[in-house]
């Protein structure tokens, strides 16, 4: 890699690397999206495992289940090694001589310690697989949640964030979340009651011997509590330099053919090996910190163990202390470690799952979609659409739209035309209020549009996007999806409307080919008819069509153009092109230039004004 | 694969090698602890030697301490084995999905790629630091007390004779069991994932259509199956741990129970039981780290298996063996002869149906055609974007199949019609097409395209930010800089594959001006919807039905071919039709 690549790389995923990154003034209107992911905030923990805490006891039934078998389980462990002891010592030397009646006698207590045993066991089971359920639960209802709250993001918020890294949040920080329950809160928990018992089980044997094991705790404590410090923010950055991989690979693999024809792939390894290279660092610097805690906190015992050696050495020496307590005493302390030991190597995933949950619950609480709607009694819409004054800029002091005011009656076609970046396509992101307008107003049916529950204002808008989406599913899931209760027959009307049926049954499976990674295997000139048809399908009594037929042949067109009129008979258009071939039958032009509405009128009366429109007109004509 | 997998393991040996070896080292370290203070009993207590006592646990310190040096040592090994295992294995796989060609993109979901790239790695690389960190504890841990079990008593011995190979048996049967049932769980997963990417690029349509609740059953729907394949799949292994334990405990009452009637005959010493169940346990904890081993493989197979098909996805077309790799495109004349193409080979239908022409180098060539025509697909055969069924493709009279994918793209470029920009700035979407621009490159391929008037108008000029996608952009904005990226190539032929179809007319047709008066030896093929905009050029190609039905200038077409003036009549018909 050139010093050159390897500074722009630095500097265009800087949130990476810095802990406090800057925050980027956004330029144009969006954010950097591939960089996007690679910032972060300081958050706060203790509300974070709130949260997740309050998300796990949603299954606290399940929880309590398993827990009651962990107990039962780490009992039983307990009392069956206590009880396997003095079966060997002294049910065995007793008879020794004796062996029928010896036998018997053991097999009795054999066969009662295997009872005990399988017991123990499928309790441990019973508890697993509960536990498995609850996690797996938890999971489920997390991603449900957070794809639930992905609906209700503003369009802003897409506009802003990459889209792998948002896959990321659902699949690799998830995940993590998934690791923990599945095997840190056993560990946590049947750690601790050992701990507790061994403790106890110490305390009694030799109260001073257990002191020393006891005062070495608080440099546990704070041996532990320096590394979770210094660990905690690695973990985060870890996971997001997963998410920025994943952004970067989801944006140059749905690019690929750009790629490929730009000769760029040795570029864009770069860049990929790049981000690789953050995330492995990133891993290592994260892991060695955690993993450390293991080692010297089991080590830390073993500093125990050697002190308790020695004072009950010399104890035993000077004070008679006895020698079989002794050896209990420090069999005790090697227990204490296993324990502790087991406690500390979850730190790991413990810290993967709350940066995990951290970028989860970013998700989670960002704003949605506010509903300002007080009229929810709006059913019905007729389509009478009125703007008034309206002004709107994507981002505050970059004004995209000024003062525009319009009328659309029901059955009118009202076109909007301009040159590019004009604003025209925004002028429909307000109609159907994906973005809120700053000043002046939008009426429909004499109603502020912001006085409608959007999910009444938008099925009442039937758009055509500019940006051509289909679904992974039939080319009539796909056209159907414009009103989930057409019949096969209307889907099959809408198509012929468009010109679309011609080329569907010329297709594989005609209306039942599965159309995937959205419509490859079409020519852009059918997605755009399939796009249409969507449209048409739905009885929307306004009808958005945003370049809607752009690269669909002429003729194709003009057939379309006959097919849609008998839909938008009653209907309001508004009608986006720049072909004036499109827009000149409509009853009003709207001529847009930077944000203003410069000329309106129908095609004869901006020619006869002889304006922007005319020389428009008239250039196409030249070119004729 | 497992050469790839070695090679890796070869370029970071010294972790792989050390790493293990640490392990054991504190492993040893720490066994001879227990030995130490029984030193302190039997010979220091005994004799009443205080100092001998003390001696002794400093030394114990010591140990403890080398026993932390060694193990933080193997840790941090383990760590870096995996982390950079896991680092080439992703570099690897992207690098591999960066050589695929366009017909092998075509039947992968982005989806499905990534969980790979990412989840799949994931689960390898929590295997090998898994594997680094027990591969050689546990099994020496296990032999090793297995021979102390064999050495110390036969008879009893043979309760492992019985034991081991019933339980390698079950954990055999558990791990091919549960292989397959992994794979569907990342499968769902990868559905999972196609649907989240889906509707994260779709927003806009289900906004505009309410369609959320529709799409929140389709993901509930597989987020339920994804549940089901996972509880389907872990379950399985829930039983290792189990088995595992419950094998040792019968084994330890077995032992107990034989070695009983030995004891109380008088046959064996109490000791040589208390022993053996001591070696029980070691085995137990040996075997139980081993099979959180297998469980980790059986999973990580799974997923390494979906990793292998990414390398064993043939790739359908190389420029490994060409026949002039060193050949570049010099002048940029193309031709046709004979081309016939489909995208399905089992369908009959051609997609091209023997095309052939000419074009030489410099003209300016105009595609006008039908939607679904093959206009796309026509033009898709020059850079070789796919290989043609039968006939060939010539650019300066050479076959593209013998040119290196790198010169030929080189020599080519293509704006095509789904075309895409990059998160980043303007200027570094724009570096995509010369890496070694200059400010003047820059400005000349804005002044050409167009571009120049709008990015004058962004307060950071080529320094702004775009989006994903140039999602902050209008469609027109975004044709424009696709074309100027295309035109910093300096390309021998540029193709526009209805580049400018949300530009208004007015820009169209300065753009085109712009392009003629400065490109003036560059091969231009220009695929438009409207007459007007390749009327001028030097010759127009007609396609219809995959098939070329016209090939001439504007008047010979007007007398010659019907499909042209079939487009012409209602284009001048829609441009008249009110005056």
């Amino acid at each position: 890699m050139t010093e050159e690549r390897e500074r722009r790389l630095q500097q265009k995923y800087a949130g990476l690397s810095s802990r406090a990154p800057a925050k980027k003034e956004f330029s144009i209107g969006g954010g950097r999206a591939g960089a996007m992911a690679a910032q972060g905030k300081p958050k706060d923990t203790k509300q974070t495992v709130k949260k997740l805490v309050w998300y796990l006891s949603r299954e606290w039934a399940l929880i309590i289940v398993a827990l009651v078998c962990l107990l039962a389980t780490t009992v039983g462990n307990l009392a069956a090694t206590y009880m396997l002891r003095p079966i060997i010592n002294e049910g065995i030397s007793q008879y020794i001589g004796n062996v029928d009646e010896g036998m018997r006698v053991l097999t009795l207590r054999v066969i009662g310690l295997l009872t005990l045993y399988v017991c123990v066991r499928t309790m441990h089971f019973i508890h697993k697989r509960v536990m498995l359920t609850a996690s797996q639960r938890s999971l489920n209802r997390l991603r449900r949640d957070l794809y639930e709250k992905l609906q209700k993001l503003p369009v802003r918020y897409f506009d802003t964030h990459s889209t792998g890294d948002l896959m990321s949040r659902f699949t690799n920080d998830v995940d993590t979340i998934g690791d923990m329950v599945n095997t840190t809160l056993v560990a946590m928990i049947s750690g601790v009651i050992t701990l507790v018992g061994t403790v106890i089980l110490m305390i009694v044997t030799n109260f001073w011997l257990a002191m020393i094991t006891i005062a070495f705790t608080p440099l546990l404590t704070f041996v532990s509590k320096t590394i979770l410090k210094k660990s905690r923010p690695l973990f985060s950055k870890r996971q997001r330099a997963l998410g920025a991989l994943n952004g970067f690979s989801e944006e140059v693999i749905s690019g690929q053919k750009v790629v490929k024809i730009f000769g760029r792939e040795d570029a864009t390894e770069e860049e990929f090996e790049y981000l690789n290279q953050q995330l492995c660092k990133a891993q290592i610097s994260a892991q060695t910190r955690s993993i450390l805690m293991g080692p010297i906190n089991h080590n830390i015992c073993n500093f125990a163990y050697a002190i308790t050696a020695c004072v009950g050495g010399i104890m035993v020496v000077t004070n008679g202390f006895d020698i079989g307590g002794l050896t209990v005493s420090l069999d005790y302390t090697r227990k204490f470690n296993q324990p502790i030991n087991e406690i500390s190597t979850q730190i790991n995933v413990v810290f993967s799952a709350l940066a995990g949950a951290e970028r989860i619950f970013e998700v989670m609480d960002a704003d949605e979609e506010v509903e300002t709607a007080r009229l929810s009694n709006v059913k019905e819409l007729r389509g009478h659409v009125t703007l008034e004054h309206v002004h709107f800029g994507y981002v505050p002091d970059v004004p995209v739209l000024h003062d525009i005011t319009l009328t659309a009656k029901p059955g009118q076609k009202i076109a909007f035309v301009g040159s590019t970046g004009a604003g025209k396509t925004t002028v429909t992101n307000l109609l159907s209020r994906f973005y809120e307008i700053e000043q002046g107003q939008i009426f429909i049916d004499g109603i502020p549009i912001e006085q409608i529950p959007r999910p009444v204002l938008r099925s009442h808008v039937a758009m055509v996007l500019q940006d051509i989406h289909l679904f992974t599913g039939t080319v009539r899931e796909n056209i159907r999806y414009g009103r989930l209760d057409a019949t096969d027959e209307e889907v099959e009307a809408a198509a012929k409307a468009v010109s679309a049926h011609d080329f569907i049954i010329h297709l594989e499976k005609g209306y039942d080919t599965l159309l995937e990674h959205d419509g490859a295997n079409l020519s852009q000139g059918q997605r755009q008819l399939l796009n249409i048809a969507r449209a048409a399908v739905s009885h929307a009594p306004i009808l958005v069509l945003d370049e809607a037929t752009s690269s669909v042949d002429t003729r194709t067109e003009r057939n379309i153009e006959i097919g849609m009129d008998a839909l938008m008979e009653n209907r309001t258009t508004f009608v986006i092109a720049h072909r004036l071939s499109t827009v000149r039958k409509a009853d009003r032009i709207m001529v847009l230039e930077r944000g203003h509405i410069i000329e309106s009128g129908n095609h004869q009366e901006l020619l006869a004004l002889g304006g922007r429109y005319s020389d428009l007109y008239h250039e196409i004509a030249k070119l004729d | 694969m497992k050469a790839r997998y070695l090679s890796y393991v070869k370029r970071h040996w010294k972790f792989f090698l050390f790493g293990p070896m640490f392990v054991i080292l504190s492993a040893i370290l720490e066994i001879t602890l227990p030995n130490m203070t029984a030193n302190i009993i039997n010979n220091g207590i005994a004799n009443g030697d205080i100092s001998y006592i003390v001696r002794q646990s400093v030394l114990m310190m010591a140990i403890a301490v080398l026993t932390m040096a060694s193990s933080v040592m193997g840790a941090i090994c383990s760590v870096n084995a995996a982390a950079r295992f896991s680092a080439d294995l992703r570099r690897d796989i992207f690098a591999r999905v960066q050589k695929y060609s366009f017909s092998n993109l075509d039947h992968l979901t982005t989806g499905s790629l990534i969980t790979r790239i990412t989840n799949d790695v994931n689960q390898i690389q929590q295997f090998v630091q898994n594997l680094t960190r027990m591969m050689l504890r546990a099994p020496t841990m296990l032999i090793g007390a297995m021979f102390m079990a064999f050495t110390l008593n036969l008879n009893l011995a043979f309760v492992l004779c019985v034991m081991i190979p019933l339980l390698a048996l079950t954990l055999f049967l558990l791990v091919r069991n549960s292989l397959p049932r992994y794979t569907k769980m990342q499968e769902q997963l990868d559905c999972l994932n196609t649907q989240i990417g889906e509707s994260i690029e779709n927003e806009r349509v289900i906004k505009s259509f309410v369609r959320e609740e529709f799409e929140k059953e389709k993901f509930f729907g597989v987020n339920d199956r994804l549940y089901q394949k996972s509880i389907h799949a872990l379950k399985v292994m829930l039983w290792v741990d189990p088995v595992c334990t419950i094998s040792i405990n019968i084994a330890t009452l077995a032992a107990v129970w034989i070695a009983g009637r030995q004891i109380m005959i008088g046959n064996m010493e109490l000791g040589t039981l208390t022993a053996f169940i001591t070696y029980l346990s070691q085995i137990l904890t040996s075997l139980k780290v081993m099979a959180i081993v297998f469980v980790r493989w059986s999973r990580a197979g799974a997923s390494a298996a979906r990793v292998r098909e990414i390398f064993e996805e043939p790739l359908d077309m190389t420029d490994e063996s060409v026949a002039c790799p060193e050949r570049r495109v010099e002048a940029g004349s193309i031709e046709f002869r004979d081309v016939s193409f489909r995208y399905f080979k089992n369908r009959s239908e051609a997609v091209l149906d023997h095309i052939s022409f000419r074009v030489e180098a410099g003209q300016t060539v105009g595609i006008i055609g039908s939607t679904g025509s093959g206009k796309s697909t026509l033009i898709s055969m020059i850079p070789r974007l796919y290989d043609v069924d039968s006939g060939e493709v010539l650019v300066d009279g050479v076959n593209v199949r013998d040119y290196s994918f790198d010169h030929l793209r080189r020599g080519i470029a293509v704006v095509l019609q789904k075309n895409m920009l990059f998160s980043g700035t303007v200027r570094e979407n724009l570096y995509w097409g010369d890496e070694d621009a200059t400010e003047e490159d820059f400005d000349e391929a804005s002044r050409i395209s167009q571009s120049a008037e709008f990015l004058s108008f962004f307060k950071d000029g080529y320094e702004s930010e775009l989006g994903q996608g140039g999602i902050n952009l209008s469609g027109g904005q975004k044709q424009r800089l696709c074309i100027a990226r295309a035109l910093l190539r300096k390309p021998k032929i540029l193709i526009l594959d209805d580049s400018t179809s949300a530009l208004d007319t007015a820009t169209d047709a300065k753009f085109r001006k712009a392009l003629r008066e400065s490109a003036k030896d560059i091969t231009c093929l220009i695929i438009a919807q409207r007459i007007s905009s390749v009327i001028d050029a030097d010759r127009i190609l007609v396609m219809d039905n995959g098939r070329l039905v016209g090939n001439g200038t504007h008047a010979e077409l007007m007398e010659t071919c019907r499909v042209y003036r079939e487009i012409y009549m209602t284009q001048k018909e829609g441009d008249t039709a009110n005056d």
